[in-house]
């Protein structure tokens, strides 16, 4: 009589491990953490790049004009005769005197309302949008204002564009550097959990080395035991960030969440390699880890 | 032969085992024979001496090609070393699997010799559930399903009662017939009697009989 439980003809092998470990959930639970953060912070970076690109894009179109009347010619006659001569320079879209009050509702956040006093000579301002495709060079403005002899001081914003742009390449730099630690921590944990996956399995691997098995076919047991194990995490990491993130999208409106960080529905599909990145750190870290530790078993 | 700075546990050791024959290895507990099967099975090296197995010096193989000396070689251990999260059925096909043979070229196979053991109603078990009997017969199928060139066996019939023993010296006695050189470690001397096969004796890590029919019998 055959095995009444048991059809050799329909037999699969099993896996060589044992399926369940108490601590895959501790490896998974750390992992998904990492990932959750990893993706986070790629997404709070592009959102930074998107917000420092349109930030300096604003900037880099337009200038402002400070006007310093001469003699007996009022500010407001200077600004118009100003805005006037700049209006038909070759890459200048529009040229518009800044009013008064427009003047002081600029400076009124840096001097407060009770500074601006009659008294204080006021500069008068003129704004000027640049063609974008081809937008006038500060030379430019300051040569013809020179030409219409209006005295002035020309600012192509080019001071705040750096400093932005050095802000976002910082931005960048460190979102980079947090994301790299993060995967080298993850790597860490990894292989952290193969050299006790391999001590816990010490019995298993034994009977599998003194069966012929190669260093190779029990690293690569371990291998994709752990890069299933992490890829998983990563799934569950990304699915967390992209939810918060989708939420901020959400709740913030077309602004996302805030200005200073404006997301986009596509910034959400950063998330997206998480889960096979996790999943190959884990491959290379069991492979290491269980290749060196195999070694010794001669 | 040493583990670590411990004295030497095998020495001035010289013996051949011919292709296709059949040796007991008999000794007191601490005489060297699990040792001496250690050193033949490649858990251990020699701390001194060469050991030449299949035209080879061991010791000279690359660590690369020792997998494939080791597939040559069926163990059946003392404390049987089954897995304990698989079933009968995949503990006896692990060899096959570790040489990467493909399930459908071997499933027959398996099943056949493990009825052949008398493990027919038990693929399915797991070893937790075998009596010590079962597991012992599990244990000889695992180490002789590959068809492997030597079969090293340590005390395999220490662990059943007469009746069992006697079985299982006839199934090593038939692997042997089929072409396979057999080793058995072990201390029961009414079983080397009763099989009338040479005796390796060791005491005190060194050989001191080299014969048929134990103690006793020609240097």
């Amino acid at each position: 009589m055959s095995d009444p439980l048991f059809d050799p003809a329909r037999w699969t092998p099993a896996p060589l491990l044992p399926r369940r470990d108490a601590r895959d959930g501790a490896l998974v639970f750390v992992v998904a953490v990492l990932c959750f953060l990893a993706c986070l912070t790629a997404i709070g970076a592009l959102a930074a790049d998107r917000a420092a690109r349109g930030w300096t894009n604003q900037l880099a179109d337009s200038a402002t004009i400070i006007v310093q009347p001469k003699g007996a010619e009022s500010p407001d006659a200077a600004a118009a005769r100003a805005a006037e001569a700049l209006a038909g320079v070759k890459g200048v879209a529009e040229a518009r005197a800044l009013e008064k009050e427009k003047a002081e509702a600029l400076l009124e956040p840096w001097l407060g309302r009770e500074a601006l006093l009659e008294d204080i000579p006021m500069p008068r301002l003129v704004s000027v949008e640049l063609d974008p495709k081809t937008p006038a060079s500060a030379a430019d403005l300051d040569k013809a204002l020179k030409a219409a002899g209006v005295q002035a001081t020309v600012d192509d914003h080019s001071v705040w564009i750096g400093d932005i742009q050095r802000g976002a390449g910082v931005a960048r730099w460190a979102a980079l550097g947090v994301c790299l630690l993060i995967a080298a921590a993850a790597a860490a944990v990894i292989g952290f959990a193969t050299r006790a996956g391999l001590a816990a399995h010490r019995d298993v691997i034994e009977v599998l080395h003194l069966s012929g098995a190669e260093t190779g076919f029990v690293a690569r047991l371990f291998q994709s035991r752990f890069a299933l194990a992490a890829g998983t995490a990563g799934l569950f990491g990304a699915t967390g960030a992209a939810l918060i993130a989708a939420l901020a999208r959400l709740a913030g409106g077309g602004q996302g969440l805030t200005p200073v960080l404006p997301l986009a529905w596509l910034d959400l599909a950063a998330v997206l390699p998480a889960p096979f990145l996790a999943a190959l750190i884990a491959a290379v870290a069991a492979r290491l880890s269980a290749d060196r530790l195999l070694k010794d078993l001669g | 032969m040493r583990y670590g700075r411990a004295p030497e546990i095998l020495k001035d050791l010289t013996f051949d085992l011919a292709p296709g024959s059949f040796h007991f290895l008999t000794g007191a507990s601490g005489a060297g024979k699990s040792s001496l099967l250690k050193l033949i099975y490649l858990a251990e090296h020699p701390s001194r001496g060469r050991i030449e197995m299949f035209g080879r010096d061991v010791e000279a193989i690359a660590a690369h090609d020792r997998p494939h000396l080791r597939r040559r070689v069926g163990v059946v251990f003392q404390e049987f070393r089954l897995l304990e999260h698989l079933s009968a059925f995949d503990n006896c096909a692990l060899p096959l699997r570790i040489a990467g043979r493909k399930p459908s070229e071997y499933r027959e196979d398996v099943a056949e010799l493990l009825g052949w053991v008398g493990l027919k109603t038990r693929m399915h078990a797991l070893p937790a559930t075998l009596s010590g009997g079962e597991k012992q017969r599990l244990a000889i199928a695992r180490a002789v399903v590959a068809r492997p060139d030597i079969i090293l066996a340590d005390e395999p019939t220490g662990n059943v009662d007469h009746g069992h023993a006697i079985r299982i010296l006839k199934l090593f006695v038939e692997l042997n017939r089929l072409g396979s050189t057999v080793l058995i470690a072990t201390h029961d001397e009414d079983l080397v009697a009763r099989s009338g096969q040479p005796v390796l004796h060791l005491e005190a890590g060194r050989m001191i009989r080299y014969g048929r029919n134990g103690p006793g019998a020609d240097e």
